[in-house]
């Protein structure tokens, strides 16, 4: 095991925003795009537009996954119970796990579907559907699993990030900074304490 | 397909291409073939639109009607007339079939017909054809071709296979590209009763 940094490395700040910003716009897109009053025109587009950043998501969070597990450890921030600490991990655990499944989960609607609709990432790249059986009654369970999943992690992002904020504004300490790069007062004195 | 060929070359060809015929004895009199006829309903109007890495979507019209005369000695002056009705396409996926009735491609409640007139027919080899005319679509007309080739003749009957490559960027269709090719290539048998 490696010991928790003070900081978190800028791949992790880097993927973390990126990764972010596509998934928050992804929820809606998919949102916007799913209005049964919308321009069918339209609508394809952004479900072309949908596909394409979807896939990036999945390409990026799946490369986050595997080198968050492997390697981000920061040191709990300074007054976090371990209670807290668990409940923190947890939620970054299941945060990772869900940014790789809600594409994943969208790339099966896409490949179950008998409609068969090509998803060609950005116009570049012909991203080929999952080898699975297609049935319309796998595309609504695919829809619906896809929507169930995407929206449980948006309430899980806002649980997140207004955990963020209260530490910021309410704790004073440097969980919100650091993720975005920050190096201001590392506590090393807990390290031991608390690792986990 | 000699028979074909050689009954075709009579049926069409023959007064302006007397010696085309490859044989001779089956080239029925010009009587028998100029004169006006009617598509069946029996005809197929089927096309295909390809999409990248494979595959496509394929469909047909139901609703369909037209005419064509077939004039004796004057090939290039021979007239198709023929319209159909967006409305009426069926792919097998009620999903795409609203898809190509929306806005986004036929708005075939706002344009109920596609219609084709020729404006000229030049002969391409013994037993085919190839007819230029107006494809209105969508409110707006261009100047398209078919490929034409006699498939079968007798008596009041007559069939040609008909093929095209239309771009549907020129009617104001290109939704979906480059996922979907532009070109939409028709296929269709066309059957004439003759009245
Ligand atoms: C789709 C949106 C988000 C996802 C999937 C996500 C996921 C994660 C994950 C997995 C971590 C653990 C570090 C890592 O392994 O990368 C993390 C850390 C963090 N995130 Fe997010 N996050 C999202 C949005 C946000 C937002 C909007 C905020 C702020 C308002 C935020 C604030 C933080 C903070 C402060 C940390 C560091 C926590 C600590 O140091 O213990 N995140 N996030
Ligand atoms: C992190 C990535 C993604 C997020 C956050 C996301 C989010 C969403 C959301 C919120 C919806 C609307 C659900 C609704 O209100 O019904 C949606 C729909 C959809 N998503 Fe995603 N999506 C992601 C990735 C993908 C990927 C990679 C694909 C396919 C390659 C995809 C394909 C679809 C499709 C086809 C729909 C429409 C389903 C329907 O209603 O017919 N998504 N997505």
């Amino acid at each position: 095991m490696r010991h928790p940094a003070d900081y978190y490395n800028p791949l992790t700040i880097i993927l973390h925003w990126l990764i972010a910003l596509i998934i928050l716009g992804l929820i809606v897109l998919g949102f916007v795009m799913t209005r049964p009053s919308i321009d069918p025109s339209l609508q394809f587009s952004l479900f072309q537009w949908h596909k394409s950043f979807g896939i990036l998501a999945l390409l990026l969070a799946a490369i986050r996954f595997i080198h968050s597990l492997a390697l981000v450890r920061v040191r709990p921030a300074a007054g976090m119970s371990p209670l807290e600490h668990r409940a923190a991990k947890m939620m970054h655990h299941a945060l990772l796990v869900l940014a790789v499944g809600v594409p994943l989960a969208g790339w099966m609607v896409a490949s179950v579907s008998p409609l068969e609709i090509p998803t060609f990432a950005f116009n570049l790249v012909v991203v080929p559907h999952l080898p699975v059986p297609k049935s319309d009654a796998a595309e609504a369970w695919w829809t619906m699993a896809h929507a169930v999943l995407a929206y449980s992690m948006l309430a899980l992002v806002f649980l997140h990030s207004g955990a963020a904020l209260y530490h910021h504004y309410r704790r004073h300490d440097d969980v919100l900074t650091r993720i975005f790069g920050g190096r201001r007062h590392p506590v090393k004195t807990s390290i031991r304490e608390w690792r986990s | 397909m000699t028979r074909k060929t050689a009954l075709f070359t009579a049926l069409l060809f023959a007064v302006s291409f007397p010696q085309a015929g490859q044989s001779a004895v089956e080239v029925p009199s010009l009587a028998e073939v100029a004169g006006r006829y009617a598509i069946t309903p029996g005809s197929s109007i089927a096309f295909s639109v390809g999409q990248v890495g494979g595959g496509g979507i394929k469909g047909k019209f139901g609703k369909f009607s037209g005419t064509f005369n077939l004039k004796a000695g004057d090939l290039a002056h021979s007239m198709v007339s023929f319209e159909l009705k967006p409305e009426s396409v069926m792919t097998g996926q009620d999903r795409i079939d609203a898809f190509l009735r929306s806005g986004a491609v036929f708005d075939s409640s706002q344009f109920e017909t596609i219609s084709f007139r020729s404006e000229h027919v030049e002969q391409t080899g013994p037993d085919s054809a190839r007819i230029t005319g107006t494809l209105t679509a969508k409110g707006r007309s261009m100047s398209e071709s078919f490929d034409v080739t006699l498939t079968a003749w007798s008596g009041r009957m007559i069939a040609f296979n008909v093929s095209g490559r239309i771009f549907r960027s020129r009617y104001a269709m290109d939704v979906g590209t480059p996922i979907y090719s532009n070109v939409v290539q028709f296929d269709m048998m066309i059957k004439g009763e003759r009245n």
